[in-house]
């Protein structure tokens, strides 16, 4: 307990720097004391709105999107134990910036607040519910990671067919940002769009803690425990898409961070999925935000996705993890 | 809406008008056989300037955008015409003997128009107001309407001479598209702006051509005017930027929208932004 309370200590100090950092990074040149001081005594100027209303919700929007991605990885991971489960892969992001286009380009986004988000939960739990039918606890690697691959490419090309159609003459060019995500001028409407959704999942996930580690004693035994499998089943399929459908509706698709972290932390916190959940929540946050600073400080001028740093963190270390399930003989 | 950046040099008008005449007449001279009778237009520009321009009959086809109201100033005259999407295939079965394109015309496009044996004539799209008695004159000779180009240079040159910048204080103004974009020095928007009494702060920021002035910049600039592009049916990201709770703070100050369609293409029809713009100035002034 002692070594998972000073890891998570750490997570968050290193949350808290980061989210300083990301507050005081942008291309207006505000110095570090006076852009605090703006921000929180909010005197109406320039500095205050830059702050208030540009930096400050994408900060937010990092940290809880990061940490909703990294939650739904572990949780997922744990429940399927199979360390290649992660929303981003196996097309829950995908299926979630589906449901989000489709409830912005008919309109229903404009007609009612929540919609947006709504329908991006709904995207996210046909993914999930899909997911689980075909592979289950009990499929293999591979069976899980090929219906990944399949539902990842109909909510793909569906999302590009309905930017297409859309009459909007900028929609099209938007197939990237839906794919890769990016946080680029988003706002507090945005986080309260998306926090509500997110609260509510980030509970459910976290209520399946104790039922994940009584899992790792096998189906039975959980189930005495009073932890029956269809009610883990349900609550992570909820849990997961209200966190990953809330962050998709107003961030876009940003992928393998559910892999990367978990897969960092799972040594450092012991076999314990309980104590994964609550480390790879920080975890995420934390490389969510640096990965939002990083595309600032390469490409200022050029929206650079999120997805694309991710990916590159991220995809190689697939392929390791790839190489050492079939080594070990888990397919 | 991109539009092309051009250097930001400007020549005295009459100057280029000269230039200007001088194409039309070696132009004339190469079309000694007589104007064309099957004209087809594959640019929303090279449309209104056509429509302008064409004897009744001489032009057979232009582009769909010409008859979409929110691009174009002229889609009430557009629908009367058949319309077309810019396509080889379908410009080769209108069997025109002049097809008028732009340096923006896909090249692939462009070639194989000729290869099919058809006479394709190049107009640069104006990226300045001085270039545009230069291409009026260019389609006018094209057209075999000399006459009627010269006639619409001179409203031109009349209309623009009526819009002298009004005396005072100029409001400082950020055009804002979507994207973040803006038109910065040498671009004609800049030139509108500038005719309408208006300080643009995307050359404040040092932005040449068209470039994207990110939001945070915009804001600590503090423009007094914030011009915003119009808005297309759906939605997108790109245009989300225009509700941003930090725009609209800034646009509480002032501002409001101008149509893509009375400035997109350079035609005397730019002369109506600036009259909008000057209007919008006025409103702001009087609201100080």
């Amino acid at each position: 307990m002692m070594r998972l309370a000073l890891l998570l200590t750490l997570l968050a100090a290193l949350n808290a720097a980061l989210f300083l950092t990301s507050l005081l990074t942008g291309p207006a040149g505000l110095s570090p004391a006076p852009a605090l001081a703006a921000l929180i005594r909010g005197e109406g100027t320039a500095e205050t709105l830059v702050m208030r209303e540009i930096r400050l919700p994408r900060a937010l929007l990092a940290a809880m999107i990061g940490a909703s991605l990294g939650l739904a990885g572990a949780a997922m991971q744990g429940y399927l134990r199979n360390p290649l489960a992660e929303p981003g892969l196996l097309g829950v992001s995908g299926s979630a910036a589906l449901g989000a286009v489709i409830a912005l380009q008919t309109g229903l986004a404009a007609a009612f607040t929540l919609a947006l988000p709504l329908a991006a939960l709904i995207g996210a739990v046909v993914a999930v519910a899909l997911i689980l039918a075909l592979a289950g606890r009990h499929g293999g690697s591979i069976t899980l990671i090929l219906a990944g691959i399949a539902v990842s490419a109909m909510a793909g090309a569906l999302t590009a067919l309905v930017l297409n159609l859309s009459p909007n003459p900028f929609a099209a060019a938007e197939i990237v940002f839906w794919m890769m995500g990016s946080l680029a001028d988003r706002s507090m409407t945005h986080v309260w769009l998306a926090l509500p959704l997110m609260a509510l999942g980030w509970a459910l996930l976290a209520s399946l803690a104790r039922g994940l580690d009584a899992l790792t004693l096998g189906e039975d035994v959980a189930a005495s425990l009073g932890h029956a499998l269809p009610r883990l089943r349900l609550t992570l399929v909820a849990g997961t898409a209200c966190v990953v459908g809330a962050g998709t509706a107003v961030a876009g698709a940003i992928g393998f961070i559910g892999l990367v972290v978990p897969h960092i932390l799972r040594p450092l916190v012991g076999a314990r999925p309980s104590h994964l959940l609550a480390a790879s929540a920080l975890g995420g946050a934390a490389l969510l935000l640096a990965a939002d600073i990083a595309v600032r400080l390469i490409l200022p001028e050029r929206d650079l996705k999120l997805g694309v740093l991710t990916a590159l963190v991220g995809a190689p270390l697939f392929l390791h993890l790839i190489y050492r399930t079939r080594r070990e003989g888990l397919t | 809406m991109p539009r092309p950046a051009g250097p930001s040099t400007l020549a005295s008008p009459r100057a280029s008008d000269l230039a200007a005449l001088t194409v039309a007449l070696l132009g004339a001279t190469a079309a000694a056989a007589g104007p064309p009778q099957r004209v087809v237009s594959l640019n929303l520009c090279t449309d209104q300037l056509a429509m302008m321009l064409a004897a009744p009959g001489q032009l057979v086809s232009v582009t769909h955008l010409a008859a979409d109201p929110m691009m174009s100033v002229m889609a009430d005259q557009a629908t009367g015409f058949p319309l077309n999407h810019g396509r080889a295939e379908e410009i080769h079965a209108l069997t025109p003997d002049l097809v008028l394109a732009t340096n923006w015309t896909p090249r692939h496009t462009f070639s194989l128009l000729e290869r099919l044996g058809l006479r394709v004539e190049q107009m640069p799209l104006a990226t300045r107001l001085d270039q545009i008695p230069g291409n009026i004159a260019h389609i006018g000779a094209l057209l075999g309407r000399e006459a009627q180009a010269q006639a619409l240079v001179e409203d031109f040159h009349a209309g623009l001479a009526a819009l002298a910048p009004p005396p005072g204080a100029r409001p400082r103004a950020v055009l804002h598209n979507a994207n973040n974009y803006t038109s910065g020095a040498g671009t004609m928007a800049a030139e509108l702006l500038a005719l309408a009494g208006l300080a643009n702060i995307a050359e404040e920021a040092g932005i040449i051509g068209g470039g994207n002035l990110a939001m945070e910049q915009i804001v600590m600039l503090a423009p007094d005017l914030v011009i915003q592009a119009q808005r297309y049916p759906g939605a997108s990201r790109a245009e989300a930027v225009m509700d941003h709770p930090a725009m609209l703070a800034l646009r509480d100050r002032g501002g409001g929208a101008l149509a893509d369609a009375e400035w997109v293409c350079g035609t005397p029809h730019v002369l109506r932004a600036v009259a909008r713009l000057a209007a919008l100035r006025d409103a702001a002034e009087g609201g100080e």
